[in-house]
């Protein structure tokens, strides 16, 4: 039952999921000192990243991403680790940034649609060092 | 697998200090995730990161400058938040550390080497970079315009990693870099029913970039009917709203941009993969929807998204000519310092501002916190201007051609000329 993601971040954590039905910019749709989504338009607008895995399949669009995830990070509002579909370079970029400025490692892990669509929101989930998830009662 | 080059594996196992190993570590992952084979050097960067988020962007560049590091190649900033010289257009005491940590962060940026030039359309500077060149851009209508009216190379780069390549002055040769992926996709025909002259107005530029963004999502669209002589403010609007409404950082348009001298050769000999043929129907019914109120009294005229040109201030000139801007609402047109200065040369910008248009530099009017008089309806002349602001502002818009926009701030009102679309 567990999966076995690819590490493009390392790190490990800990946490409730929460899984994003649509992409998201965490430039003008999140709000980095809250760790809110305020994309008015997405299904998951008002919902808090802060201490959650964050799944999402990619992010949208705006060149700011990485300037958001890290800036969460530093605030303590940001996601404890980051499950993701595509390759995204933006969230790695953020991620690794706030690993160098403020020795916060939350890692990111990319896996296939298939193991994607069994993600639910509020599961417990433990993130590993060789980028495997696994459920936890 | 990745190649790196003698001078990059030197900067990764930290030959060059602390701050070049981190730059190259963010490269080389970034290469990996996009499976390169190499790392090839670009010639110019714009840098988004300059554009305060938080203090994780101002610490970011701090810890640049205390490294002692600078940038490797010419790299010109982006637009920021705030106007230095215009302290009140955003209301300090709402945000006074948000506004301080803007400026501290383009302090940062000038030490770092940037040219200061603040501005989303760089490319309306001379000595920016030209047609097959490898380049870093990063800000979305910027990246769009230099792959597609310019024919310079880049992909879209986030914040930090835009940094990090212009601290090594290398990129992953991956993506739109390569030849190959900068083949045509998706072909857009305007239609017969399309008037020729609705094909010659820049209005048309931002609907038609508008409605082919939606349709292209993140593929490379090919727009077939546009007019030989289609002006660079045309191209730089379709590339802000493509940008704006689809994820699209590359299109071509037959006979007009430098990759498309015809159909065939803009799609490098292949079939599209799907086409779309517009009417005037569909660009009415995209028209539509960059206006969210109807027409009505008016607060605010917003124009310059992105970074007015010097040709569009010459139109502006002419149609401000003898006319003032109603005392009901502000007009705001966002420019860079080096179009003003090319205005200031004119005449025009004493014209304007004593007709009532306030000329702003280093930023633009849809960010937050908003500037003065950004609440209510708002008129625009421009596709990503309407589609970003009802979102981050406590604004309702309403679409209307540059024409359109002057007649309604003289009025107070939207006035808008239907004609051309009939």
């Amino acid at each position: 039952m567990n999966i076995q993601g690819k590490t493009l971040h390392e790190g490990e954590a800990a946490g409730p999921l929460l899984v994003l039905d649509e992409p998201l910019s965490f430039w003008g749709g999140f709000d980095p000192q809250t760790g809110e989504i305020i994309d008015r338009h997405h299904p998951q607008a008002g919902e808090r990243a802060g201490g959650k895995i964050l799944a999402l399949t990619e992010t949208r669009g705006s060149a700011g991403t990485p300037a958001g995830v890290a800036e969460a990070i530093r605030k303590g509002e940001g996601p404890a680790a980051i499950i993701v579909v595509k390759q995204d370079v933006n969230l790695v970029a953020g991620a690794m940034t706030a690993a160098q400025l403020y020795r916060i490692q939350v890692p990111v892990i990319s896996i296939d649609a298939g193991d994607f669509a069994r993600l639910k929101t509020g599961e417990q989930v433990d993130i590993k060092a060789d980028g495997s998830i696994h459920f936890t009662p | 697998m990745l190649e790196l080059s003698d001078a990059d594996a030197g900067n990764l196992s930290g030959d060059n200090g602390p701050v070049t190993k981190f730059a190259a570590r963010m490269v080389v992952r970034a290469a990996e995730l996009l499976s390169a084979s190499e790392l090839i050097d670009v010639s110019f960067v714009h840098i988004d990161a300059c554009h305060y988020y938080g203090q994780a962007h101002v610490d970011f560049a701090q810890m640049i400058v205390d490294g002692g590091v600078k940038v490797a190649v010419p790299s010109w900033t982006n637009t920021v938040p705030v106007s230095v010289e215009l302290p009140d257009m955003r209301p300090p005491e709402k945000s006074p550390e948000f506004l301080k940590g803007a400026r501290d962060l383009m302090t940062l940026y000038e030490q770092m080497g940037c040219r200061p030039v603040w501005t989303c359309a760089p490319y309306q500077l001379p000595g920016g970079p030209g047609l097959g060149e490898q380049i870093v851009g990063s800000e979305s209508n910027a990246v769009t315009y230099y792959n597609s009216a310019v024919g310079a190379r880049t992909n879209k780069y986030g914040d930090f990693l835009d940094v990090c390549c212009a601290l090594l002055g290398r990129v992953p040769n991956a993506g739109l870099h390569r030849t190959e992926n900068r083949r045509g996709q998706i072909l857009f025909r305007l239609a017969d029913d399309v008037p020729d002259a609705l094909r010659h107005q820049e209005m048309l530029a931002h609907v038609l970039g508008h409605r082919v963004g939606k349709a292209a999502g993140s593929g490379i669209p090919v727009i077939d009917g546009l007019p030989s002589e289609t002006s660079l403010d045309s191209l730089k609007a379709i590339s802000a709203a493509t940008a704006a409404s689809g994820g699209v950082a590359l299109f071509h348009a037959v006979g007009v941009t430098p990759e498309a001298p015809d159909q065939e050769t803009a799609f490098q000999g292949r079939e599209p993969e799907r086409e779309v043929v517009l009417g005037i129907e569909e660009l009415r019914a995209a028209r539509d929807e960059l206006s969210t109120a109807r027409p009505g009294a008016l607060e605010m005229v917003a124009l310059g998204t992105p970074h007015f040109s010097f040709t569009e201030f010459a139109r502006l000139a002419e149609l401000m000519d003898g006319v003032k801007v109603s005392p009901g609402l502000v007009m705001y047109v966002s420019t860079s310092r080096h179009v003003r200065e090319l205005i200031a040369g004119k005449g025009w910008l004493d014209q304007l501002e004593r007709a009532g248009v306030r000329i702003v530099v280093d930023t633009c009017t849809y960010f937050t916190p908003a500037v003065r008089g950004a609440n209510g309806r708002v008129m625009t002349n421009s596709a990503k201007w309407a589609y970003y602001a009802p979102g981050m502002l406590p604004v309702e818009v309403c679409f209307g051609s540059l024409e359109d926009c002057v007649r309604s701030a003289v009025a107070g009102e939207v006035k808008r000329d239907e004609s051309l679309w009939q």
